[in-house]
């Protein structure tokens, strides 16, 4: 199957594109932590971002710390890529992690062969510079005792 | 309300690899074909409804649909429920001829998206615009069907359901589409021909996955009172439901969805079950999908679908035969209007239309569009007869 013309400059990835709502999380990210909306009336964790609790509807909600541990809810590997840029990487792991806070985040699975990525391995965050502005939470295995 | 709209006529442009026709053009050669259908005239249709199209920028899609088939609408309104619009159309218009607005709407989608660029820009198209969440789901680079293999995955995982099984629903619904003439892909495979083709995210190989084509549907809704001046058998609206728990699929629990409550509702608006349903016509973007949503609709138990779909179950001549036009694994999937042709074939086999495919004596029809990632869902139950 065609891939369209060669490109001779260096295919960028689709990178987030912070906004009002979600610059916390990506400054955090900037300095490696991970961070997501906490409820100050009924203490629930929810990601991805949102204006209101889904709990209890509350807007008094607060950035507050992860401890980066979870585990796989659901993963796949990739085998063709989306566009050029994730070319080099195929086969890549895209997973939904579990966090041990309660919420799901998409993800990719680093430092590990896709052949051995199971659901409800432990795993823990670790963070990828993609470019100045926007660092990539990743998770890689973690030992249960870790 | 429901069993005063009825459908009066329906219409396809020619589905698949049609280089020589564009959007607005593909979406004219279906309403012609269903003013035909209908035995009415353009300037019988006072209502319009379309969906956005993926392949341009249009702003207002219903009034630049209208101005170009020179409809002067009474009620005009873009649907975008995703992959659900064609199913919610219908609902649409029935609430808009029931409210007295309008007499008549022409329902109308479709697009050329596999002619307007290549298919890998269609495939990067649809990675990047919208299903998945632009800042934390583009940037790990999933393709749609990621998306879905992680249902098909974590599916798998609580209930064992087998690569095997999936490739049954891709073998029972490229079998409907061999008996459509203006199906995309009409040539039958086999479970082994799943299971050996090309891995595009595991677990979904690319017979597991929807194809990519040109072409549009279109049908026309109005009153059962009008309908009685026409030539053609109305098919009547017997219930219809709606559901959505989640719009991005990184968020959320995997195996089951919005659809238990949009059928749900369309069972009770109708007063049925799933035991009166005669033919199922339900969304088929990815063969996990048909699985999901078996078990949601309440056609088997949850985690039961695998096994449900086993041994020739949802194929013609089966218990349950599901999409039987070849759905958008075979016969088609032009985009948002997709899961319109669902429609229509529930209509063809109502009407005792559907050629080599009809199931015989269908007084009851499902159908079921799913929109995002199993994210919202329409469920539409359809009738030969008015409801009693």
């Amino acid at each position: 199957m065609s891939e369209g013309p060669v490109m001779n400059h260096v295919v960028e990835r689709p990178l987030p594109v912070p906004d009002a709502a979600t610059e916390p999380y990506w400054a955090a990210a900037r300095a490696h932590r991970l961070v997501m909306p906490r409820c100050l009336e009924c203490d629930h964790f929810h990601f991805y971002p949102r204006t209101l609790c889904p709990q209890c509807g509350s807007a008094r909600l607060e950035w507050s710390a992860c401890t980066g541990n979870g585990e796989v809810y659901s993963f796949t590997v990739v085998h063709r890529a989306p566009s050029p840029a994730f070319a080099p990487d195929v086969p890549y792991v895209v997973a939904t992690v579990a966090l041990d806070e309660g919420p799901h985040l998409m993800t990719n699975l680093v430092n590990c062969a896709p052949a051995t990525v199971a659901i409800g391995l432990p795993v823990r965050v670790v963070f990828r510079r993609a470019s100045d502005e926007i660092t990539l939470p990743m998770f890689e295995p973690r030992s249960e005792d870790a | 309300m429901n069993q005063y709209a009825v459908i009066v006529g329906i219409g396809e442009s020619r589905v698949g690899k049609v280089g020589d026709r564009s959007a607005l053009q593909l979406q004219a050669d279906a309403a012609q074909a269903a003013l035909a259908d209908a035995g009415l005239k353009m300037s019988d249709i006072d209502g319009l409804l379309t969906t956005p199209v993926r392949v341009e920028h249009w702003n207002m899609p219903a009034g630049v649909v209208a101005h170009h088939l020179g409809v002067q609408p009474a009620y005009l309104s873009t649907v975008d429920l995703a992959g659900a619009s064609g199913a919610a159309m219908i609902h649409q218009a029935a609430m808009a001829v029931a409210s007295g607005q309008c007499s008549t709407v022409l329902c109308v989608a479709g697009q050329n998206l596999l002619s307007h660029g290549t298919r890998s820009t269609a495939v990067r198209k649809m990675a990047e615009g919208g299903s998945a969440h632009p800042q934390f789901e583009v940037p790990y680079g999933p393709l749609v069907p990621s998306l879905y293999a992680l249902v098909a995955q974590r599916h798998m995982h609580e209930y064992g359901t087998t690569p095997e099984q999936l490739a049954e629903v891709a073998v029972a619904i490229r079998h409907h589409a061999s008996l459509n003439p203006n199906a995309h892909k009409r040539e039958p495979i086999t479970v082994h021909d799943v299971l050996s083709s090309k891995m595009i995210t595991s677990p979904l190989h690319i017979l597991d996955c929807a194809i990519v084509s040109d072409g549009a549907a279109a049908a026309i809704v109005t009153c059962a009172e009008r309908a009685r001046d026409l030539p053609g058998k109305p098919v009547h609206l017997l219930g219809q439901g709606y559901g959505l728990r989640h719009s991005h699929i990184g968020d959320t629990e995997l195996t089951t969805t919005g659809a238990v409550d949009s059928g749900l509702d369309a069972f009770r608006s109708a007063g049925l079950t799933p035991a009166d349903i005669d033919v199922a016509q339900i969304y088929d973007c990815f063969t996990i999908t048909v699985i999901v949503e078996l078990e949601d609709l309440g056609f088997c138990h949850k985690g039961e679908g695998g096994s449900f779909v086993e041994g020739g179950r949802i194929a013609l001549g089966g218990e349950l035969p599901v999409t039987t036009h070849g759905g958008l694994l075979s016969a088609g999937h032009p985009g948002l209007g997709g899961g319109f042709f669902h429609v229509l074939e529930g209509v063809r086999q109502l009407r005792g239309h559907a050629g080599p495919r009809q199931v015989p004596d269908a007084k009851v029809a499902l159908v079921h569009g799913n929109g995002g990632v199993i994210s919202v869902h329409c469920t539409l139950i359809l009738g030969a007869e008015a409801k009693a």
